[in-house]
């Protein structure tokens, strides 16, 4: 399982998100979730979402590729 | 006092500043009060930076309060409530949760989840998209602070009346399967500080104003356009208060329509100011924007087709017979 999970439905901003997570983290780092019953395991309720080693640290909204690298080693 | 008075309404609401610094900077031009290009450009200018002035202020100060809300505390807020006044509460928040309709799904899953009564998820998932910023931002500047407000107050009730109905209805097992699991975290995301939520405002005002901005602009111009494009009787025989299913057309006419909510509501002015009767261009913008297709192709995975019918069917009744009561009071309004 990939360490960075975004996580979202489909739509232009959750597909925006997962771009920017890979402009950041290179493309093999990060896993693009779009199954409902994990998004709501996860405890995620606004999407998109960026989930970092299991636990959400952003939700609704498509953070810029600086803004991830910062959730994600800052 | 009086002085104060006159001061709100000559100052801030008509923005008389803003007028005379439009003529400030057309005179230099030749364009003086009086000529004809002088007033046109007055009017568009004035015009417009009225409406940017007015939403950009409206939206940043409700952007904020919106920060005190995220979905997770709406639920531990409504979690507290009972019965009919859960209803209300989940109705009320919903409007005040920042909302997409693309986290329709987490979040009905995370308020099942938590225990909250189908009915009272379901009032939260009525009043998010019918009484939202964007939505009531436009209304407002398209048919005025009047009917916003009453846009607002039936909206909310037939969130909370139908939410309430549907709760009644004992429908719990009509829920997909896999919604159903464990009570999630209570935890809130992250702590915001006045920075933060300056910054989500901020965010929330740039992204609100760019979807909302073409339209205003497409109001303004409809305004002067339909006066030449579609013919009054025609209009008026379909939609005007000759026809005692007009109602019943518009919000039918208005669940399907594929386009953006925000398209609908130049269409719903140019309609009104045809003739149509003011509670058939209520029950059409919230068909609209409650009733459309990519909201109810996500509810279809989270909820079984008879309480997704359930819940069309009783939307649309209010939706109704909001429209005509207020067709009906429209005389004395």
């Amino acid at each position: 399982m990939a360490r960075v999970q975004v996580m979202g439905s489909g739509c232009k901003k959750c597909r925006q998100l997962y771009e920017n997570a890979v402009k950041a983290l290179g493309e093999g780092s990060v896993e693009y979730v779009t199954d409902m019953a994990r998004i709501a395991d996860a405890g995620v309720m606004a999407t998109p979402a960026l989930v970092v080693d299991g636990r959400p640290v952003s939700a609704g909204r498509v953070l810029k590729p600086s803004e991830i690298s910062a959730l994600v080693y800052g | 006092m009086e002085a104060l008075g006159s001061f709100v309404m000559d100052q801030l609401l008509k923005m008389q500043w803003l007028s005379g610094l439009v003529w400030r900077l057309l005179s230099p031009l030749g364009l003086t009060e009086g000529t004809q290009w002088g007033e046109t450009l007055h009017f568009f200018a004035y015009d417009t930076a009225k409406i940017v002035i007015l939403l950009v202020t409206m939206i940043f100060a409700i952007g904020y309060v919106q920060s005190f809300f995220p979905p997770e505390r709406s639920r531990r807020i409504m979690g507290r409530f009972k019965g009919f006044w859960a209803n209300v509460a989940g109705a009320l928040l919903g409007t005040v949760t920042p909302f997409c309709s693309c986290s329709s799904i987490p979040l009905f899953i995370g308020f099942t989840r938590a225990g909250l009564p189908l009915g009272v998820t379901f009032s939260f998932l009525i009043s998010s998209p019918m009484v939202d910023l964007g939505s009531l931002v436009l209304i407002m500047s398209t048919f005025g602070p009047g009917v916003a407000a009453v846009y607002t107050v039936v909206g909310l009730l037939i969130a909370i009346l139908g939410g309430a109905f549907i709760e009644r209805l004992g429908m719990d097992d009509q829920i997909a399967d896999f919604v159903r699991g464990g009570a999630p975290d209570d935890a809130e995301l992250m702590a915001m500080t006045v920075r933060d939520r300056l910054a989500f405002a901020g965010r929330e005002t740039w992204s609100t104003f760019k979807k909302v901005f073409p339209y205003v602009l497409a109001g303004v111009a409809i305004g002067s356009l339909i006066h030449n494009w579609i013919p009054q009787d025609a209009v008026e025989l379909v939609l005007g208060d000759q026809n005692p299913l007009a109602v019943v057309l518009a919000t039918v006419v208005g669940a399907p329509i594929y386009a953006d909510t925000f398209g609908a509501i130049p269409i719903a002015e140019a309609l009104y100011y045809k003739g149509t009767q003011l509670g058939t261009v209520l029950a059409f913008m919230m068909s609209v924007t409650v009733l459309s297709i990519p909201s109810l192709t996500m509810l279809s995975r989270v909820v079984r087709p008879r309480l997704l019918g359930t819940f069309v069917a009783v939307c649309m009744a209010g939706m109704i017979v909001s429209g005509y009561v207020f067709n009906f009071l429209q005389p004395f309004l």
